[in-house]
């Protein structure tokens, strides 16, 4: 070490960082300025709806061009993010429109005082009647488990069949996120009773339980498991997107249990009107034509030029659907009975 | 412990060391106010004691496993070694879920290790579990370890090195006399940053821990705040979570032994290497080790690449946003660093060597949800995600680089402070002829590790997150939420290999204005 004799490089060094730190620091400044003279409408969602491949930039520019207002987007994180940052933030929130919730957490939500009336009785192509007075589908998808068919063609036709054979597959932990919480939902729905016995024979089969539905995901592609906790639009966004038929859904005689995302509009809302003019849009031929292909999930209301290719391919035969206040009483025995079962 | 203090100087680290604290204790108070009492459940507590096992059981073996490593790096010369050195600083700052994949695309069920296993006709390996849990914390950590230690082996005075080899000492009093009181300094508190960063860990060990068994108290917390909104349980467990992690200071503080080699006159000089099977020893630490950090590392490497062609848009601005924030955290975490480690190495006090460690062991959810709430009675938390990424990047880098600096720190207070002091020798020229350029090497590395750490955290800022300030985390987030996971390993290569350029940048320079 010389350093105590020539210390000036390091000095310079030190100066170099320094003017590109206050560079930095100021052009951070000036990219956080963005204010608007018009009114704002803001709207609390998940990140992957903002994102410029979720459907956020084009709903964005549709409903701009018709309300001379600002959309804008903010993201909470996960969709079981949102409902906590609802609940921190209380009614002081500069949010007017949560959208992402959904059915699993509505009735939580709901208890919070915090939403207002939407005062819509829309047509909803949905394969159950919804009717909530606080809170209005956009988008619907049935969970599924997903898998290679050129790795497994013959897929189990039914949770005791998942559980008798030697399968292996990823789950998301309903403790962090919503999918894992719907596969609860989805298991006591179908077998009630019986759902730790299910449980007890799937222990085997689950390779690992994830933080959240991206995770799971990644796993499944990279070979971890030959089957994944999703959703049977799942094999569409390959089908479409990357030209890959090779993924399919596996369709349960139990029935599926169904995720219907939602939106709500918060009784503090300073733009009440503008907050109804966005739940109105939202059913709209704008809103609705932008989800398949962007939110891979099925649109509330079918778009006149029906849906893309893929779409029809795993339909299930029955639906299964806790109400929001079944789903809020059934979660935490459920979660005992998940809890206990998989600690092996 | 010195005749001379000048306890005006000190009174800076103090505070900081009291800002640091604040900023562990508000958040927790602020969510724990909200509440009605705090309960916790027999899960809770189980979640606690696979935390702090598998906490352990990572610090153990990281750091045992980096001794010999380190040694080998000390004392052999070979062509690419600085390059090995380097490589050191790369799985640190892989982010958690980008490192896991990696991981499994060597140990995973269809990885290389398995696919060897079944061309051999054996049976196939599972990582799922705490095992598994444990080799990705190795990972992340071991190469942090052996550069810390390695540290310590190049601050052993080449005066006590030849003295060792003029008395003709084998290795084994080689050791025991020089090498064991390094050790016993250096080694407490490398074992404290692994095992309390391990304490909250969450997306590693809840993926690779293989069901709800390996359940941590960072996901209790997660399950309080997001799906029961039970504010006073997440504080209870993020309390539980900071006095396990004071414990662990406590613990390391009474084992560190400070090694007394005095001063030496700065001529380089190796260890001497010994021959025969020491060399092979040597030779397989290194190559075991290279293979266990590259064969991941290559595997993130190609994952990525082909999905770089189409990356969108929106990665450059999120890049350069990134870049921003981990430069200024780095800048600012380097100074308060310096100033805590050259406050104890004055004078050691428990106080300061707790809040250098105490960020560490919070919970980031319960920080980042705590600093929301006392921010937004002030000032829309939007506005400020920025200066907040900042400061919580400062609070979590600071404790690596505070363990960094600290064992030279001492050093150089006890060689050289009474000659400072009596030259009167304070100030802002003490620091630019003696501690700067003293402590370039240590100041470059944790520089490198602070910038690193600061590209990467997503999770406590994700509620200050607004409209058109997506960090580069974020979009690769945003990424793989949107099934794009070829873009989103892209985006996370981008986001490793900037992460990289900022740590060899800071590390190289501190390295070349030490030699």
């Amino acid at each position: 070490m010389h350093g105590l004799l020539h210390p000036r490089p390091f000095r310079r060094t030190m100066e170099k960082m320094m003017k590109r730190h206050l560079l930095a620091a100021g052009l951070l400044t000036i990219a956080t300025q963005a204010l608007a003279e018009t009114p704002v409408l803001t709207v609390l969602t998940y990140d992957s709806f903002t994102s410029e491949w979720g459907p956020g930039p084009a709903i964005e520019k549709a409903f701009e061009e018709t309300c001379a207002c600002d959309l804008r987007f903010v993201p909470a994180g996960d969709g079981a993010a949102l409902l906590a940052r609802v609940q921190l933030e209380g009614a002081a929130s500069e949010a007017d429109v949560v959208l992402g919730l959904d059915t699993s957490l509505t009735a939580a939500a709901a208890a919070t005082g915090l939403f207002a009336p939407h005062g819509h009785t829309p047509q909803l192509d949905l394969p159950v009647e919804v009717a909530d007075p606080l809170f209005l589908p956009y988008d619907w998808g049935w969970f599924a488990f997903v898998h290679d068919r050129t790795r497994l063609p013959e897929p189990p036709r039914t949770f005791e069949a998942l559980a008798a054979s030697d399968l292996k597959i990823v789950i998301q932990d309903p403790r962090s996120s919503t999918p894992g919480l719907g596969l609860l939902l989805w298991v006591k729905a179908a077998y009630g009773d019986r759902a730790a016995e299910i449980w007890q024979g799937l222990a085997d089969n689950v390779v690992t339980v994830t933080p959240g539905w991206s995770e799971a995901y990644g796993l499944f592609l990279e070979g971890e498991a030959d089957m994944v906790l999703s959703y049977t639009t799942s094999p569409a966004y390959h089908l479409i997107a990357e030209k890959d038929d090779s993924k399919a859904a596996a369709l349960f005689d139990e029935g599926h249990y169904l995720q219907i995302e939602v939106a709500g509009k918060l009784a503090a809302t300073d733009q009440p009107e503008l907050a109804d003019r966005f739940l109105a849009f939202m059913l709209t031929e704008a809103f609705q034509s932008a989800i398949p292909q962007t939110n891979w999930m099925y649109p509330a209301v079918t778009p006149a030029a029906g849906l893309p290719e893929g779409f029809d391919a795993f339909r299930p035969a029955k639906s299964l659907l806790m109400t929001p206040e079944e789903a809020q009483a059934a979660r935490d025995p459920a979660l005992a009975e998940w809890r206990t079962a998989l600690a092996k | 412990m010195k005749p001379r203090l000048a306890p005006r100087q000190n009174l800076p680290a103090h505070l900081l060391a009291g800002l640091l604290l604040a900023l562990v204790i508000a958040p927790l108070l602020a969510i724990g106010w909200r509440g009605t009492g705090i309960s916790l459940g027999a899960a809770d507590w189980a979640a606690v004691r696979f935390s702090a096992t598998q906490a352990v059981l990572s610090a153990v073996f990281s750091t045992l496993l980096a001794v010999p490593v380190a040694r080998a790096l000390a004392r052999r010369q070979f062509p690419g070694r600085g390059a090995l050195i380097t490589l050191m600083g790369a799985p640190f700052l892989l982010p958690a879920v980008v490192a896991v994949l990696g991981l499994l695309a060597v140990f995973g069920r269809g990885g290389m290790l398995n696919q060897a296993l079944t061309a051999l006709d054996l049976p196939p390996v599972s990582i799922y579990g705490l095992h598994g849990v444990v080799l990705a914390h190795v990972f992340l950590n071991l190469p942090l370890a052996t550069r810390m230690i390695l540290q310590g082996w190049l601050s052993i005075p080449a005066e006590r090195i030849r003295l060792a080899q003029s008395l003709g000492f084998p290795p084994r009093e080689t050791f025991r006399h020089l090498e064991a009181p390094m050790l016993r300094e250096v080694l407490p508190g490398v074992a404290l940053v692994i095992l309390v960063i391990c304490l909250t860990s969450f997306a590693v060990v809840l993926t690779l821990g293989g069901g709800p068994s390996a359940t941590t108290i960072e996901l209790a917390i997660y399950q309080a705040v997001r799906f029961e909104f039970d504010l006073a349980r997440a504080a209870g467990l993020a309390g539980v979570q900071l006095v396990l992690g004071g414990l662990a200071a406590l613990a390391a503080w009474g084992l560190t032994r400070p090694a007394g080699f005095g001063a030496g006159l700065d001529r380089p000089l190796r260890l001497d290497a010994p021959p025969g099977w020491r060399r092979a020893l040597d030779v397989l630490a290194l190559i075991l080790t290279g293979l266990f950090l590259a064969l991941p590392l290559l595997a993130v490497l190609m994952r990525g690449l082909p999905g770089l062609a189409d990356l969108p848009a929106s990665v450059l601005p999120a890049a350069a946003r990134s870049v921003g924030v981990a430069l200024v955290s780095a800048v600012l975490a380097t100074a308060a660093a310096l100033a805590l480690a050259l406050s104890a190495a004055r004078r050691p006090g428990l106080w300061v060597e707790t809040a250098a460690t105490l960020p560490l062991a919070t919970s980031g959810l319960v920080l980042g949800t705590g600093l929301f709430l006392l921010i937004r009675p002030f000032a829309p938390p939007m506005t400020l995600a920025l200066p907040v990424t900042v400061l919580v990047n400062l609070a979590l880098s600071l404790p690596y680089l505070y363990r960094i600096l600290l064992p030279e720190a001492r050093a150089l207070h006890q060689d050289y402070g009474r000659l400072a002091d009596s030259l009167d020798l304070r100030g802002w020229p003490r620091l630019r002829w003696l501690v700067l350029p003293r402590l370039a090497r240590p100041l470059g590395f944790g520089a490198g590790i602070a910038a690193a750490l600061s590209m990467g955290d997503l999770g406590v800022i994700a509620l200050f997150a607004g409209e058109r300030q997506a960090t580069l985390p974020l979009v690769v987030s945003q990424l793989t939420g949107a099934y794009r996971m070829e873009a989103a390993a892209a985006a996370a290569l981008i986001l490793v290999a900037l992460s990289f350029a900022l740590f060899w940048a800071f590390d190289a320079g501190g390295r070349r204005a030490a030699a």
